[in-house]
């Protein structure tokens, strides 16, 4: 499936909830628990994502020409919206991770945590992903 | 206690609204306090009529200006019973006022080896400015710890303080804990020993009565966007001998006698200390906020809020003897303000910040810009809910049946 279907597929599931802030807030945080365990030997200093109050971990590896992730967070909304990206970009190519548009953050709205806000680090890792995809495409090249 | 809640309420525009579909509930008020009409009618007025720089030109609205502006030096003075309206200097706010002490009175007094004491529930702004100054001069900061309830162990200060201790810079109620500290037991031991004594009235000033005089303190700071006065604004409250000796703080107009390229002669205080243009609307306002808080009488507020704590602290037990224990109350002095700190079981604060914010409902969430209180307590964060005087008990309610449902969920 394309990124863009995916975010589609994500969008129709959330519109159940009308808008409603409290449900989303419960879903994202069932989503999260969908999350492949990451092995703790991988959650170090040097795959931290760090916001002030909610932290992430991200652990690519590139296997024939695509990027696979491991992620984690120590807060369950980010957990889940953790999950939503990692559904969205996991075993995808460079190519489309980097040009791919997260339009789902703000349909579903959570466009507050790709904001300004320093206390999450789900900002920091749509740019931390992003950068390993850059990194795997120029080494792949 | 406070008759007509609907009446204040009114007064406040802000609270009338809904925060995603809900009704909002305003429980970050240790963050800053709402703003009554009578303030934001201020502001307006001063750049609608009134707007023009202080203490400078001869026309009609600079006079104005400046004797709008000066007339809120003069009710701050009352507010905190200081001795001269020229011992109250504004600032921006209590941060500006710690860091003008530790700069220029520490610049001026501090010597290697000597001490600062300050203690474990400090707000980050009472210990950077601190560490700051020590590590220039070689001087060496002191921490009065606390016991698990959030009380300073006074035998401990007792220990601690010596002839060394230059200057004990203490908050008088804890932002994070709520906490009242036994302020004037501090300054009387501080003075017998020959140590001044800064407070951090940031929470203080909204809850307690302020009289310098009776305390007796050298140096108190306030933040009136605490007080229900605009941003930007502080005060430096400090005995004139003690202002008078120190050396200003920054260069530049309104603080000079004379100047020439050779020497400069700074003015008398409080002018000394308020280098450039200041936040004059911002001032101005917040007389209005003083005279709101003076109308309404700092007895009733605080009987008041001591009501709100009560019936929070009770319904928190509630939830608790249903649900296992799942809400830890941080922060259980026997005297205190209205500022309650907890955790919930198995859930991240960020996680139940945000599910509150859901339900229309704001309250603070992290390390409330003291993290090494945090640590005392091995806690990364808290969710903190504060109470003001236009809150409810039927507020409170909204928040204790969201903790419920938030409990409830975390025991899944």
């Amino acid at each position: 499936m394309t990124t863009t279907n995916i975010q589609n597929e994500i969008i129709d599931n959330f519109s159940l909830f009308e808008g409603d802030m409290e449900s989303t807030l419960f879903y994202l945080m069932d989503l999260g628990k969908k999350l492949p365990t990451m092995p703790d030997e991988h959650k170090t200093e040097t795959y931290i994502v760090k916001g002030c109050q909610s932290k992430v971990w991200v652990f690519p590896t590139f296997i024939d020409g695509k990027v696979y992730f491991e992620a984690d967070s120590n807060t369950e909304i980010t957990k889940g919206l953790v999950y939503l990206l990692w559904s969205i970009w996991n075993a995808q190519t460079p190519d489309e991770i980097l040009t791919s548009e997260l339009f789902f953050i703000d349909k579903i709205g959570m466009s507050r945590m790709i904001g300004s806000q320093r206390s999450n680090g789900f900002a920091n890792m749509i740019k931390q992903m992003k950068l390993y995809a850059l990194a795997y495409r120029t080494k792949d090249a | 206690m406070l008759d007509n809640i609907t009446y204040i309420r009114a007064q406040f525009p802000i609270l009338h609204q809904e925060v995603n579909g809900k009704p909002l509930v305003y429980f970050d008020n240790a963050a800053t306090t709402q703003k009554p009409r009578q303030v934001i009618d201020a502001l307006k007025r001063y750049y609608e009529l009134d707007n023009a720089n202080i203490h400078r030109a001869a026309h009609t609205l600079a006079a104005r200006s400046t004797d709008y502006f000066e007339a809120t030096r003069k009710t701050i003075q009352q507010f905190i019973n200081a001795k001269e309206e020229a011992e109250c200097i504004f600032t921006k706010g209590v941060t500006e006022s710690i860091n003008l002490v530790a700069q220029t009175w520490g610049k001026a007094n501090l010597n290697a080896g000597d001490e600062v004491l300050i203690t474990t529930m400090e707000h980050h702004s009472n210990i950077v400015p601190w560490q700051m100054i020590c590590e220039e001069k070689g001087a060496i900061l002191k921490v009065t710890p606390i016991n698990n309830s959030g009380e300073l162990l006074m035998e401990e200060f007792d220990k601690l303080l010596s002839t060394k201790t230059k200057i004990v810079a203490c908050v008088w109620v804890s932002n994070a804990l709520g906490t009242i500290n036994p302020v004037k037991e501090i300054i009387q031991k501080a003075h017998s020993v020959g140590a001044i004594v800064l407070l951090d009235g940031a929470q203080a000033c909204s809850h307690m009565q302020v009289d310098v005089q009776a305390l007796d303190c050298d140096f108190l700071t306030i933040s009136s966007h605490k007080l229900y006065g605009p941003t930007g604004v502080g005060v430096l409250y400090g005995k004139r001998e003690l202002l008078d000796a120190m050396p200003p703080y920054e260069g530049g107009g309104e603080m000079i006698k004379d100047v020439t390229f050779e020497k400069t002669t700074y003015n008398e205080i409080p002018y000394k200390f308020e280098a450039g243009t200041p936040n004059i609307g911002g001032v101005i306002a917040f007389k209005f906020a003083l005279d709101y808080v003076n109308e309404l009488g700092k007895e009733n507020i605080a009987k008041h809020e001591d009501h709100l704590l009560k019936h929070f602290v009770d319904g928190v037990n509630q939830i608790n003897l249903l649900n296992n224990n799942a809400i830890n109350l941080v922060g259980e002095a026997k005297s205190k303000v209205s500022v309650q700190s907890f955790t919930i079981n198995n859930m991240h604060h960020f996680d139940v910040g945000m599910m509150l914010d859901a339900k229309g409902i704001a309250v603070r969430t992290g390390h409330h810009c003291t993290q090494p209180l945090m640590q005392r307590f091995n806690l990364e964060g808290t969710v903190r809910a504060s109470f003001a005087l236009y809150n409810t008990t039927a507020e409170i309610d909204t928040l204790l049946q969201a903790l419920s449902s938030i409990v409830k969920f975390s025991n899944r």
